[in-house]
């Protein structure tokens, strides 16, 4: 269950943000998880109570920003959602694909006092 | 906190291991403290109005960075490393064993093991004279680049070498994890499920070559090698299939014409094609 660690590298970052700001907690953190970054988010939000455990995000509001997955294909061109890595290009069905977005997984703000 | 379940068990549980070249005792990683932060202290020079900070800042970014430095490292010193990823008990000691054991004479190889626990493999490993590390995880799931950057410090491989990162056997997690390496090796044995690779998309997408081992036993279990293989495909059509038995031998040839061609190409260009 690797969505500890990427927890406790949210952790990590929210407590670096925290003492460069001067400040003392964090009140609102948000988060961008795409749909193909390989984290289950179930996982993700069982490990997160756990991990905040006297941290400066113990009493954060968490906000997250799902990005669906989209593909581009390299053979026609076409650009098409993208649920799992193995979906083909649904017009030329195609698995050599691009990945545009859904790989995403970033603390995309913090509001920390 | 542990990076499985969140126990107690300190962060620097995580113990390297130079074999034959004693034990390696002091901690590694430094505990986690930010409990300090929300400790009382006083207001002096600052206030505690909300701000709000844009930060757009990767999660896996310190991780991103230390396998950077890594790759630097292996790219300076023209060491070739591989990431060996699968679940356990494909046989990637067994794979490595016999691989060391045939080109020893050939290219200079370094390991570094990667389990939860125990040193049995770099042991396994130490007694065909490479050098080799072990990490053990603790709790931990996976190899990050932080703990492959002190195993280095201490095995310091020669320059023009291959260096064999033994990942910690489990499909799902390492894939996440960049270690600075100059290729990713996933293997699958035949006594699984052909259809593994679709079951863990992840690890067969950052993969630049995949061994499909155990194929001595093919005549008794009912995998389909271009089943797995149309499968693995989908998920990454680049990708590059060798069929072995790390055990008897059959197709490491191929394996090892691989690891000739690539080991000469790093040295000239400091990537594998």
């Amino acid at each position: 269950m690797h969505e500890l660690s990427i927890v406790l590298g949210i952790v990590d970052i929210a407590a670096s943000t925290v003492q460069k700001a001067n400040a003392h907690k964090v009140d609102r953190i948000e988060l961008e998880i795409g749909e193909l970054a390989g984290i289950e988010t179930d996982a993700l939000l069982f490990a997160w109570d756990t991990a905040i455990k006297n941290t400066v995000l113990a009493r954060a509001k968490r906000d997250i920003h799902y990005v669906p997955g989209k593909a581009r294909c390299l053979d026609c061109g076409e650009l098409f959602d993208m649920h799992q890595l193995y979906d083909p290009c649904p017009k030329c069905n195609n698995y050599l694909n691009e990945i545009i977005q859904g790989r995403e997984l970033k603390v995309k703000a913090l509001t920390v006092s | 906190m542990c990076s499985t379940c969140g126990c107690n068990q300190p962060a620097d549980a995580v113990t390297i291991t130079r074999i034959g070249g004693g034990i390696h005792s002091h901690a590694p990683f430094s505990a986690l403290q930010y409990h300090l932060l929300v400790e009382e202290h006083n207001h002096n020079g600052h206030s505690h109005q909300p701000v709000t900070i844009e930060l757009e800042q990767d999660i896996l970014q310190k991780n991103n960075l230390l396998a950077q430095r890594n790759r630097g490292y292996f790219e300076a010193k023209r060491i070739l490393a591989l990431n060996l990823v699968s679940s356990p008990g494909s046989g990637k000691t067994a794979l490595l064993e016999r691989t060391i054991n045939d080109l020893k004479q050939v290219m200079p190889i370094a390991v570094i093991e990667g389990d939860q626990q125990t040193t049995h493999d770099a042991d396994r490993i130490a007694q065909t004279g490479a050098p080799v590390v072990q990490i053990n995880t603790g709790k931990g799931c996976h190899l990050d680049s932080d703990m492959v950057l002190k195993a280095v410090r201490q095995l310091d491989p020669p320059n023009d070498s291959l260096l064999m990162i033994e990942n910690v056997g489990n499909l799902v997690c390492p894939a996440l994890f960049d270690l600075g390496e100059g290729g990713r090796v996933v293997i699958i044995s035949v006594t699984e499920g052909d259809d593994k690779p679709i079951k863990y998309p992840d690890m067969f997408f950052s993969a630049n070559l995949c061994i499909i081992n155990k194929i001595d036993l093919l005549p008794y279990v009912p995998f389909d090698v271009e089943k797995a293989k149309s499968y693995a495909l989908q998920v990454n059509p680049q990708l590059r299939f060798f069929e072995v038995s790390a055990l008897h031998g059959q197709g490491m040839d191929k394996w090892y014409d691989w690891l000739k061609t690539q080991f000469a190409h790093f040295r000239d260009y400091q990537h594998i094609h």
